[in-house]
């Protein structure tokens, strides 16, 4: 029943925003936009995003692990290679697509299409912009894990009902990337810039525990690699997926949701410095 | 009178080293249109973003709709429409969509966004090609569109920075009819522009900023007043010849400007003088005897002409 004659709909302009000038409570205006721009993304980029973790635990779950036998879990159990690698790669599957969205999409945003300038002329915040954006980019991470975990329970490599809470734990990761991604690229000048993430992605992809155990670095390298945030992912999920849980796992889940918290705060800070300053 | 909906005190703009608006005051009553005249890097658009509230100032007090910009950004811009000086369409989604989206940046229901935005694409006359895709519109139409969606928050007053520059006569006609109608609707109209005639069409009011200050403020014809004479004539000796022959006319009528392609006199009546010129036996390649616009005011206040 909206009349477009006389209006007196006062805008929301008498009550205050919970953090005043930086959030209007309206993310899913932003959420919005991007479904409705999905339709222009290229699908082939993304269905290949659903199939290539697939790919990976075929050849190398399947193919590789026959000639590996079994690996010992975290509670000394010996399990299959198949299902050491498969939530290692789901980790990884919820990475990529949390990162794709929130680092080319966004760089592309920021700098050629100047789509957030024009939602900081509105009413929006850029708090409203970074949250809307990040959580598209955590459901297509989602997404992807999704699937993935469903094609690890077909084939059996859910080892324990632990493995049903697989689901959020990948969801925090898509969560901590997409926040943490958004926050970095906003930062990005250049293209050569860019390619720094995919410099720093792939060698950590193959290097956090996620074809073989963290024993087989030597004690300095270690330590290393699990200041690496797709270990702290790999770790908590595998724990997960292979039912081998601790109360150790809370500190992946902390430090995952502190990079979560700095890449949101990232993200806010840079875009107002950006488009509102 | 009602107060003011824009008040701007001693407004600065500083970039580094860069003094972008340097104490700029003026105030914009309600369903006025205003404009702010000057040439290239004058500080127009910083001062729309500040207006806009998506622009920190430096120092000053500045205040839209009575509030403080620093303080209540959002609630400001939810009450303006804003038209940035280069499209920023949304080029993922198509026209209908660019509106749609727009209105629920601002938090309006789905029902209201859809109907609005189909009113606003008649307004805009871009009913045909709802559907079509933002690439492949005319400058003129793109801009249309850019103006449309600043309206879809029925906006109180609606920011214009350089509203036809780049487009064809027509367009601009046709772009100058819409904001005609939303100011007789009395919406609050602030523009910049580098060109007279677009000034003297639309605006109640302006004033004349160059390098960061206000050089002169008043109605178009009042401006023409004070700064200028009724007529000017205009002639021309040829690009080797103009400026000598500036010099020697330099007691013709009541000022004499030299530009490089033609020396303008400032006179009351153009015609007379032009016959006194004859009778001595000067005769420029070419003469014309023209009213005095803004142009020759922002000549006189600069000693630069607006568009170089
Ligand atoms: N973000 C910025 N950083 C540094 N300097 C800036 C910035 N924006 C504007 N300036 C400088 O401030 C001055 C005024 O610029 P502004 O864009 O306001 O001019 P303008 O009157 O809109 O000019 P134009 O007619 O070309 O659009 C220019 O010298 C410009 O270089
Ligand atoms: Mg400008």
């Amino acid at each position: 029943m909206t009349g477009t004659g006389v209006e007196t709909r006062q805008p929301a302009s008498v009550r205050r925003r919970p953090i005043g000038s930086l959030y209007a409570g309206n993310a899913r205006a932003v959420m919005y936009r991007g479904w409705r721009a999905t339709k222009s993304t290229n699908w082939l980029v993304v269905v290949s995003g659903v199939f290539e973790p697939v790919f990976y635990l075929l050849s190398l779950g399947i193919g590789l692990g026959s000639f590996v036998g079994t690996v010992t879990a975290g509670d000394g159990r010996d399990i299959s290679y198949a299902a050491f690698i498969a939530p290692a790669l789901l980790a990884t599957a919820a990475m990529n697509g949390a990162v794709y969205d929130s680092t080319w999409n966004v760089f592309f945003k920021i700098r050629f299409a100047r789509l957030y300038e024009g939602m900081l002329a509105t009413s929006l915040g850029p708090l409203d912009v970074a949250v809307g954006e990040i959580s598209l980019a955590l459901l297509r991470g989602g997404a992807y894990a999704v699937a993935f975990l469903i094609v690890m329970q077909a084939v059996g490599l859910n080892l324990s009902w632990w493995a049903l809470l697989a689901l959020p734990a990948v969801l925090l990761v898509a969560l901590a990337f997409a926040s943490f991604g958004m926050g970095i690229t906003s930062y990005m000048k250049s293209f050569q810039q860019m390619d720094i993430i995919n410099f720093i992605m792939l060698p950590m992809f193959l290097l956090s525990a996620t074809f073989y155990p963290l024993s087989v670095y030597p004690p300095g390298v270690q330590v290393v690699i699990q200041a690496l945030p797709l270990w702290q992912s790999v770790e908590l999920v595998r724990s997960l997926t292979t039912g081998a849980v601790t109360v150790g796992i809370l500190w992946h889940v902390l430090y995952l949701a502190v990079m979560a918290t700095l890449g949101m705060i990232l993200t806010t800070r840079r875009l107002r410095r950006l488009f509102l300053d | 009178m009602s107060s003011p909906v824009i008040v701007a005190s001693d407004l600065v703009k500083q970039y580094d080293e860069v003094t972008a608006v340097g104490g700029i005051s003026f105030e914009v009553a309600p369903g006025e249109s205003f404009g702010l005249l000057g040439p290239n890097g004058a500080g127009k658009s910083t001062t729309m973003r500040m207006i806009g509230a998506v622009s920190t100032r430096t120092s000053g007090r500045l205040e839209i709709l009575g509030l403080d910009p620093d303080a209540y950004g959002p609630e400001i811009r939810s009450q303006l429409g804003v038209v940035p000086q280069s499209d920023n369409l949304d080029e993922e989604l198509r026209v209908r969509e660019n509106l749609i989206v727009y209105g629920r940046y601002f938090g309006l229901p789905a029902a209201h966004v859809r109907s609005k935005a189909d009113d606003l694409l008649a307004f805009a006359q871009l009913e045909d090609k709802a559907k079509a895709k933002v690439t492949d519109l005319s400058g003129g139409m793109k801009r249309r569109l850019t103006i449309a969606r600043g309206l879809m928050n029925d906006p109180r007053i609606l920011l214009l920075d350089e509203p036809t520059t780049g487009l064809d006569p027509q367009a601009r006609h046709i772009l100058w009819d819409r904001l005609f109608r939303l100011k007789e609707e009395g919406t609050t109209l602030v523009l910049t522009s580098h060109y007279m005639d677009e000034a003297e069409q639309l605006c109640d009011r302006l004033v004349v900023v160059d390098k960061g200050v206000i050089m002169a403020e008043g109605t178009p014809a009042s401006l023409i007043r004070e700064y200028s004479t009724r007529e000017v004539l205009e002639l021309r000796f040829g690009a080797d010849h103009n400026a000598s022959m500036a010099e020697r006319l330099k007691n013709v009528g009541d000022r004499v400007e030299a530009l490089p392609d033609r020396v303008l006199i400032y006179t009351a009546d153009g015609e007379a003088e032009l016959a006194a010129l004859t009778d001595a036996d000067i005769r420029p390649l070419t003469s014309l005897v023209r009213r005095s616009s803004l142009e020759d005011v922002f000549l006189r206040l600069t000693g630069r002409s607006l568009i170089e």
